[in-house]
């Protein structure tokens, strides 16, 4: 049988589909109780306002009961507050490779401002500028490479 | 006085009427970007206040959800400030009145961030993140049309001067706040002066300063923007997607 945890942490962000919300760093335990075979799973949303949470709730409990758990509690938390440093080096390279550039790190209040060139994720190029920072989800900006002209999504760091 | 209830229901309502407002520019933004981007404004705006009202529902005691407090609730009952229900107007009044609500909510998440109740503390940390780039969107499109061409420096300039006086009733004093709302009017004078300043715009010098949001004395614009806001609800009492 699947862990609580293994069963979880294969759940797909239902925006992002390439990555799972383990590795976007949205899953923050998940704990089963001997006693009861209850299991409590605890998310933290990216975005206040972020429209996915109700159906990530759902496959949560859809692949818990796929994997024999029925019996199941969805929490959220908000603190402390999702951040972009939290997502796995293994989804940030799936990001990439779906044409979506990840985040840099956090600027860190006090510390010395230093923007990083975004790399387009199809050539590669650090040549590039931001179309707007509100892209097609709450999370993401549009870009566009000045090398090959392709528009990409950067995933904004929060 | 204010208890934290209080409190949490104009926070609520500050950040609700605000999403309704800017959400009423989808698909009539003057560029496809930016109407993207102030759709994901509102979407911030609406997530901080579904928080904010679930908080004060469950802080009143009374049953009230978020969904009570914003569908079943008249104008008199509303505690949102002034600002935030006034006409979108042009983009120029859009953007003014955004920079100043970025402005103010910023420093107010800020320190709600650090005050002694967990619940607004942690809506606060998430919060002010999120304002971050609200203020950062509203003080870019105000220098560069300030600092733009003749007519986008006149109507930026028209857009100030007919907001501003809105302003003020956001930092009416209140000690017993979880924040007290005057203990932010200098950081709020400090950001709204610089971007102002790089736009080549100026404050007008007027003794107007109209309130009432706080006490449910509303302008006639919010009764309009509840009647569109709630009457899915109020017809289908209960009805789920």
């Amino acid at each position: 049988m699947t862990s609580p945890r293994e069963a979880v942490a294969a759940v797909v962000d239902p925006e992002i589909r390439v990555v799972t919300i383990d590795e976007l760093g949205i899953l923050r335990s998940v704990d089963e109780d001997p006693a009861t075979g209850r299991v409590v799973v605890t998310i933290t949303p990216t975005y206040t306002g972020c429209p996915a949470m109700d159906v990530i709730r759902a496959d949560i409990r859809r692949a818990l009961a796929a994997a024999g758990h029925p019996d199941v509690e969805v929490r959220t938390v908000y603190s402390p507050a999702w951040s972009t440093d939290w997502i796995s080096a293994g989804g940030r390279a799936k990001l990439a490779a779906a044409g979506i550039a990840p985040p840099g790190p956090v600027r860190r209040e006090g510390a010395v401002p230093l923007s990083l060139a975004v790399r387009c994720p199809r050539c590669g190029s650090p040549e590039t500028e931001q179309v707007s920072r509100f892209g097609s989800t709450a999370c993401k900006a549009l870009w566009r490479c000045r090398s090959c002209s392709e528009p990409f999504d950067h995933l904004k760091a929060l | 006085m204010t208890g934290p209830f209080d409190f949490t229901l104009r926070l609520g309502d500050d950040a609700l009427i605000a999403a309704q407002r800017l959400g009423e520019w989808s698909t009539r933004a003057p560029e496809m970007e930016e109407d993207i981007a102030l759709a994901n404004i509102a979407l911030d705006q609406l997530g901080a206040a579904r928080l904010l009202l679930t908080y004060a529902g469950e802080l009143e005691g009374a049953g009230r959800d978020e969904d009570a407090l914003a569908y079943l609730r008249d104008d008199r009952e509303f505690r949102n400030c002034l600002l935030v229900e006034l006409p979108n107007g042009d983009f120029a009044v859009t953007m003014a009145k955004l920079l100043f609500l970025s402005a103010y909510q910023v420093p107010l998440y800020t320190a709600l961030a650090g005050c002694a109740d967990e619940r607004l503390a942690a809506i606060g940390a998430k919060a002010r993140k999120e304002s971050a780039y609200h203020l950062d969107h509203a003080s870019l499109w105000v220098r560069r049309l300030g600092d733009g061409t003749e007519e986008s420096h006149r109507r930026m300039q028209a857009a100030v001067d007919e907001v501003w006086p809105y302003t003020h009733e956001l930092f009416t004093p209140d000690p017993a706040a979880p924040v007290d709302p005057a203990t932010l009017r200098a950081d709020f004078d400090a950001t709204v002066t610089a971007v102002l300043d790089e736009a080549t715009l100026t404050l007008p010098q007027t003794s107007w300063t109209p309130a009432g949001g706080r006490d449910g004395v509303h302008t006639e614009h919010l009764s309009y923007l509840l009647a569109e806001m709630q009457v899915l609800h109020r017809a289908h009492p209960g009805a789920r997607w």
